[in-house]
């Protein structure tokens, strides 16, 4: 069972980050199929949050497939989210160095990536959605 | 189902306007958060709701009833502000008092209450703290059954801890009795975890309602080198404008996406939302004038 927490500091709604956390959850493994969420009543009397902000987000995560909620009982998470095989992610942590190799020959600080990293995240989250 | 709804509601105190031309429809089933600026008429419109003031003009209704009427007193609780007990009284004097007031009170849920708070039934009100007191009254509320709660800025005088455990009791009632909520306050982060529905008064009148992810769905913040807002295709409408000398920060409301690739097109927050309607109208030029240093600094 995971447990919710809301940090004002993202910018994100209750809702958002609720599906957020789940995804997360399931992408490290602390959620795995057939494993049941926290009931709405859990989460509201947890974090003092609105009951349909739970629903929302919890109605969500069953439009995308990720879980499924039976009546009476609770819902259920009935699938995994796709992780990067081993390879996969040594490979892409090899392309990152070199890019980051680059980036500071241009002479980016840490901080000057991060933003250029976040700001073309967002750009391409953005294009995807529209 | 309408939890409340009002036409043209006003009140007036001598000539002054407490509330203004106020029209809200709000379906049952909500949260509401009712925000705005001291003296803006959030108490105003909870009294009336409560039926403890008459309308000066307009029309209002609490779940289809007249407010004050003995089917609405019945189905509305009210907590005022400063969340009020009689100091003198005991915690069980409290539920006594309630039990012999309200038809429908829930007895059994007002000591188990009482018991899961840790309050002695014993002590008197005044020897509680403030978020015990805000706790009994908040219980008093619930026990009575209501099917709209109304309560005026019940958590301003709560520190942190006993703010979020009167929330969490708030949200637990409405998971279980289905309730409709109306809140004033002035904490929009505590609005945003437990509201879905918001109200933003200013002036004496409401200045935005809405659904409150529909609100935050359908505003932006633009900004981008300095121009002309009145240049807006027709279906953004203005809620702020702000210029530098160079820059211009739009608010706009807006229900399609904003193509337009000369913006930097951005979402509020809901503080950054209510503090827009805050200034509604209001267009703001913080480029330099000709005299003197400008001291205002743009949001």
């Amino acid at each position: 069972m995971i447990e919710f927490h809301l940090d004002p500091q993202t910018g994100l709604s209750p809702y958002r980050q609720l599906v957020r956390q789940v995804r997360q959850a399931l992408r490290l493994g602390l959620l795995r199929e057939g494993e049941q969420l926290p009931t709405v009543k859990e989460v509201v009397a947890q974090l003092a949050i609105n009951p349909n902000t739970v629903l929302k987000a919890y109605r969500e995560l069953e439009h995308e497939g990720l879980v499924a909620a039976r009546a009476g009982v609770g819902t259920f998470v009935t699938a995994s989210l796709a992780v990067a095989s081993p390879e996969a992610t040594e490979r892409l942590r090899g392309q990152l160095r070199r890019w980051l190799a680059e980036a500071h020959r241009e002479g980016l600080d840490d901080e000057g990536i991060e933003a250029l990293f976040a700001t073309t995240l967002r750009d391409d989250t953005h294009e995807d959605i529209a | 189902m309408t939890a409340l709804q009002t036409q043209h509601l006003a009140k007036r105190y001598g000539r002054r306007p407490a509330l203004s031309d106020c029209t809200l429809d709000i379906p049952a089933g909500h949260i509401v958060g009712l925000v705005g600026p001291n003296g803006a008429g959030k108490t105003t419109l909870l009294n009336l709701a409560a039926g403890q003031l008459t309308p000066t003009a307009g029309e209002i209704t609490v779940l289809g009833e007249e407010p004050g009427s003995k089917s609405a007193l019945a189905k509305v609780g009210f907590v005022a502000q400063g969340t009020p007990t009689y100091g003198t009284l005991g915690v069980a004097d409290h539920l006594r008092l309630g039990a012999r007031m309200n038809p429908r009170w829930d007895a059994d849920m007002a000591h188990d209450r009482i018991r899961r708070l840790g309050l002695d039934p014993a002590m008197q009100a005044r020897q509680l703290s403030a978020g015990q007191r805000a706790q009994l009254a908040l219980t008093l509320g619930i026990a009575k059954r209501p099917e709209l709660l109304l309560l005026d800025e019940p958590v301003a005088a709560l520190d942190p801890l006993a703010r979020r455990e009167f929330l969490q009791t708030l949200m637990e009632a409405a998971v279980e009795s289905e309730l409709s909520v109306v809140l004033s306050s002035h904490l929009v982060s505590d609005v945003e975890r437990v509201c879905d529905y918001l109200i933003v008064l200013v002036d004496s009148r409401v200045r935005l309602a809405g659904p409150l992810d529909e609100l935050l769905e359908s505003h932006r913040l633009l900004t981008g080198s300095r121009r002309d807002p009145a240049e807006l295709p027709a279906e953004q409408r203005l809620v702020t404008a702000s210029h530098t000398d160079r820059q211009s920060s739009l608010v706009v409301r807006t229900d399609a996406p904003v193509h337009d690739p000369s913006w930097t097109v951005n979402r509020l927050s809901l503080e950054d939302l209510v503090i827009a309607y805050m200034r509604d109208g209001a267009v703001h030029d913080h480029a330099a004038p000709a005299t003197g240093p400008n001291l205002k600094v743009l949001r």
